[in-house]
């Protein structure tokens, strides 16, 4: 049988007493997309992703993955897929290859396979020099390269990645999409959440989640052109925290934020760009360059955030 | 008030059984930077910071906060010096208002300057209101503040913070961020680590550490300008082909893929000259020009050059 999307949710819904943790939301990812979701802490994402892996049994609605049900096939869902959580998954006490090599009997490989997949991200993930280490002892950034390691073994059809790279490097942030990018190219669906918005910006897709629903989604392009509702002015400034606090009490500026070192403003009227630089300059800040610039992820995030928090 | 340093490490040497954390480290911090430190896992960013708070001790050398000697005067070290963990220490069992009660019992504050400092510290961090919630039930961000203030309750001159904002979604990173600029205003010095190198840009220097070393250290302008080469960012079809192509190059010394781009570290004569052999083998060129380089491009090329 044919299966057009690798994971499809259709008013799935969780609850957890009377907060609802997860509402009415519907969505679906074909095979070899890359499907970011974002949204603040207790949006929804863990919950969202812990039912698809059949963790979690949904209160309403319902989901499959790779043509599976959620609460009836949820065993052979968890053969099928790869999940990285945030908090659970590996063995402290064990050291690197112990944990990988107990993946992949937990998986069913087969001895020479085993030692061929577990020997062969220890190569391709530099975690050969931790091979002996205790988790336990383990940086961060490597006890994730682990986690994803530990999921990808079984190659997976669907990857779920809640928070993969947090505390990871950049260098290895790098490496680390080029393997997802690598895996999508294969046909594999991966549904990953994160807080950083540079990477939101390497997926396919992204749904933005607030308070258990999906509030905003599309390619990354299409939400900064339509997320954000007014111009975004960027200012090159060596004062930029001065900047940020002398603007802020200014009426034409809805938000205003850090990128770097410059300075982001949010007008609610593009037409007010040149009064605001006039009040800056004349506040003695120093402004080297102003741009009118597409609004970045993060201020489309913070957009949607203060926009929903203000109006409940 | 004249210049001071706030943190000088000589000689820096920290090591776990076989492992070199630190590698004879070489640095000054003076009062009032915001200083951060970057490096891939591993580096020894967190164990710089565990020995410049008392937490770990030197194998060899010494590092000085405030002319302080983390080794022979650690009471002293400590009085001045305040340290927000990557792992936050609060208990959640308690509420926000116990926990800084706590701290500032461990830091041996007089009850009676508490009460006044820690008032303050809640409204400046804009946490007002949360004195008797639990702070088992408060948002990553808030619990974060939290840890903030416990860490300034006894007034620290520098504070040192392991990797605050990971893991922290883009608006309690932006409050933060305001929270941190409001403290460095007051004149602490401000000593961070951060896998997120825009949060670098915004440093007074910033110091790269890779296997112990201080590979880098400097303001973000004079690190980017240090960059041999250019960052060009381009957009071609077939990508995979042209990724290829460009890597078997010798003057291309990095190719990564960003969203829908890639950027290219190259150091060859000029960009007509890329573009020319792009087309040559077959690559439909739609965007290659030159962009400004990050912090991150700088980073990514020091380290693969170390490697």
């Amino acid at each position: 049988m044919h299966v057009p999307f690798a994971v499809r949710a259709v008013e799935l819904t969780r609850r957890f007493g009377d907060v609802v943790a997860v509402d009415r939301v519907t969505f679906a990812i074909p095979r070899g997309e890359v499907w970011g979701v974002l949204g603040p802490n207790g949006a929804g994402k863990s919950t969202t992703v812990r039912m698809l892996c059949g963790i979690l049994d949904p209160t309403e609605g319902r989901a499959e993955v790779l043509g599976l049900d959620v609460r009836r096939d949820r065993e052979a869902i968890k053969q099928r897929i790869g999940y990285v959580s945030q908090r659970f998954g590996l063995w402290p006490d064990l050291t690197v290859r112990e944990n990988l090599e107990f993946y992949a009997r937990a998986y069913g490989l087969p001895g020479a396979e085993a030692r061929r997949q577990v020997e062969g991200w220890l190569g391709r993930s530099e975690l050969a020099e931790w091979a002996h280490q205790r988790v336990a002892a383990l940086p961060a950034g490597f006890r994730q390269w682990l986690a994803l390691g530990c999921a990808v073994l079984h190659r997976p059809a669907v990857l779920f990645l809640d928070e993969p790279t947090a505390g990871v490097d950049p260098l290895s942030r790098r490496r680390f999409w080029e393997l997802i990018h690598h895996f999508a190219k294969e046909g594999t669906a991966v549904l990953v959440t994160t807080h950083a918005m540079d990477e939101a910006a390497h997926c396919d897709r992204l749904a933005f989640l607030y308070g258990g629903r999906i509030v905003a989604q599309g390619k990354p392009e299409e939400i900064r052109r339509t997320g954000a509702d007014g111009a975004v002015l960027e200012i090159q400034t060596d004062r930029p925290a001065e900047a940020l606090r002398v603007v802020e009490g200014h009426p034409a500026v809805r938000d205003a934020g850090l990128h770097g070192a410059a300075v982001h403003l949010v007008l609610r009227d593009p037409e007010a760009a040149e009064s605001v630089v006039g009040f800056l300059r004349q506040q003695g800040i120093p402004v080297h360059s102003v741009a009118a610039v597409l609004p970045s992820l993060e201020d489309v995030f913070v957009h949607l955030v203060e926009a929903l928090e203000g109006g409940a | 008030m004249t210049e001071q340093v706030a943190v000088r490490c000589a000689g820096l040497v920290r090591r776990f059984g076989p492992r070199v954390a630190l590698d004879h480290l070489d640095l000054e911090v003076a009062s009032g930077e915001v200083f951060v430190v970057v490096g891939p896992d591993g580096a020894g960013k967190s164990t710089l910071l565990r020995v410049l708070c008392g937490l770990s001790e030197p194998t060899e050398g010494d590092a000085w906060v405030l002319g302080k000697s983390v080794r022979r005067e650690p009471e002293a070290v400590r009085e001045r010096v305040g340290y927000v963990p990557q792992q936050v220490g609060l208990y959640g069992d308690l509420t926000a208002w116990e926990n800084l009660r706590l701290y500032a019992d461990l830091y041996r504050v007089p009850r009676a300057a508490f009460e006044t400092r820690a008032r303050s510290l809640l409204r400046e961090l804009r946490l007002a209101g949360v004195e008797g919630r639990i702070t088992a039930a408060l948002s990553g961000g808030m619990r974060q503040k939290l840890a903030l203030a416990c860490a300034l309750v006894h007034r620290p001159q520098v504070l040192l913070l392991d990797e605050p904002t990971a893991g922290v979604d883009p608006v309690s990173r932006r409050q933060f961020w305001r929270a941190l600029y409001d403290l460095h205003r007051q004149g602490i010095t401000l000593v961070l680590t951060t896998p997120y190198l825009d949060e670098a840009e915004r440093a007074s220097r910033v110091a790269l550490l890779h296997r112990g070393r201080l590979v880098a250290c400097d303001d973000p302008r004079g690190l980017r300008g240090s960059l041999p080469g250019c960052v060009l960012e381009l957009v071609a079809q077939p990508r995979a082909h042209a990724r290829s192509v460009l890597r078997a190059r010798s003057d291309v010394r990095g190719v990564y893929v960003f969203g829908d781009r890639d950027r290219v570290w190259y150091t060859g004569p000029d960009v007509g000259t890329l573009r020319r052999f792009l087309e040559g083998e077959g690559v439909r060129v739609e965007i290659l020009r030159p962009v400004p380089p990050s912090l991150e491009d700088v980073f990514v090329a020091r380290l693969s050059e170390g490697a």
